[in-house]
């Protein structure tokens, strides 16, 4: 049988292996259901859909470029890579407001379940500098979503989908 | 020399302003903006710059304004402030509308938008208790002390709204006017003894 010491230095060690396993390692299993069963669907970012504009076209280039939106799309639970999700992306750039049509543009994720499209820069728009992308198809629950840049001055952003089937 | 001093003041509170605003004019996100955005981004700093003047006005600090005049052009200012306001607002409306809603619905992304928000309601409802003190002859009393809550609402809030956004104002005259803004309302609420009014008995009143 497992011996616990029930003393308070015993508790106090076994504590703080607990936590540091927790912290260098990532929580067991047991308080991580959500890991348990898989890879974790990707949930709408608040605001995300702002300014959206249903069926935007593919682009092979949304305006004059310059700025790299790129991610990768995977299916829930098992993380397979999805090969021809259409994207959509759009933000305040440094050729039109959220709100313009020619601001927006889609494009499709390759074998790999990566996508990849040049953009103009983005600009802080509202106070912080972000763009948006969405998926909003029929296989799998739409998502939304609205990631912020570490710095307005980068020249790429990155946004990760798990998909959901709907 | 009181000139001196007259003269510091001045050129302290008057610097601040017009190098936050110019700052803001010359800034190059400006050049990705259309007008109504323009214009409902520099409504946002004006609205900051007054709100500076006004704790000077109330408590009679800025020379050649002292109370009775300060106060009148307090309510002006205050007037010209709860404007500032709405145009901020509007503008930004126009120019994206559901970012706006978002944030009056407190459901914004990004986390200066509630702090405006508050700070918006705030600055309204010290100007509707200004507005409606004599006509429902609010006590002096429950006045002062509304008065002075709100207007700490207003400070701090529209204080962290500012400095947690990136937008046209420069980050050190934002830093310098929003400092300004702080220390002249903490001195101008200290000196008004405006929190004297939680820990006195009720017979001050008559002497307000």
């Amino acid at each position: 049988m497992l011996s616990i010491s029930t003393t308070r230095r015993g508790l106090l060690a076994a504590g703080a292996a607990f936590g540091a396993t927790v912290l260098t390692e990532g929580a067991p299993t047991i308080i991580q259901p959500a890991q348990a069963q898989g890879l974790a669907p990707t949930g709408s970012m608040r605001g995300g859909a702002n300014n959206y504009r249903p069926n935007a076209p593919i682009v092979q280039r949304i305006g004059n470029g310059g700025f790299w939106m790129s991610g990768t799309v995977r299916r829930a639970v098992d993380g397979a890579p999805l090969p021809g999700i259409r994207i959509q992306i759009w933000a305040h750039t440094t050729e039109g407001y959220e709100t313009d049509a020619h601001s927006h543009g889609a494009t499709l994720t390759d074998a790999n379940g990566v996508f990849r499209l040049e953009m103009p820069q983005i600009i802080p728009a509202f106070g912080q500098a972000h763009g948006h992308l969405a998926y909003d198809d029929d296989a799998f629950q739409t998502v939304f979503l609205r990631p912020v840049m570490q710095s307005s001055r980068d020249k790429s952003l990155k946004a990760d989908f798990v998909l959901q089937s709907a | 020399m009181p000139w001196m001093r007259a003269a510091l003041i001045w050129a302290v509170v008057a610097g601040a302003i017009v190098v936050s605003l110019a700052v803001a004019a010359t800034s190059p996100l400006l050049a990705w903006r259309g007008p109504v955005y323009v214009v409902a981004g520099f409504a946002g700093v004006l609205a900051l710059a007054l709100v500076l003047l006004q704790p000077l006005l109330a408590a009679g600090y800025l020379p050649g304004l002292p109370v009775p005049r300060g106060r009148r052009v307090h309510r002006w200012v205050g007037a010209a402030l709860v404007a500032a306001i709405i145009i901020h607002v509007a503008g930004l409306w126009l120019t994206s509308p559901p970012d706006v809603v978002d944030a009056l619905l407190f459901d914004s992304p990004t986390p200066f938008s509630a702090w405006g928000v508050v700070a918006m309601w705030a600055a309204f409802a010290a100007a509707l208790l200004a507005a409606l003190r004599r006509p429902l002859r609010i006590r002096p009393r429950l006045w002062r002390l509304g008065h002075a809550v709100l207007v700490v609402l207003v400070v701090l809030c529209g204080v962290v709204h500012a400095l947690l956004i990136e937008g046209t104002m420069g980050s050190v005259s934002k830093l310098v006017l929003c400092a300004l803004v702080v220390a002249a309302t903490a001195v101008a609420l200290f000196d008004l003894r405006a929190a004297m009014l939680l820990t006195r008995p009720k017979p001050q009143d008559r002497h307000l």
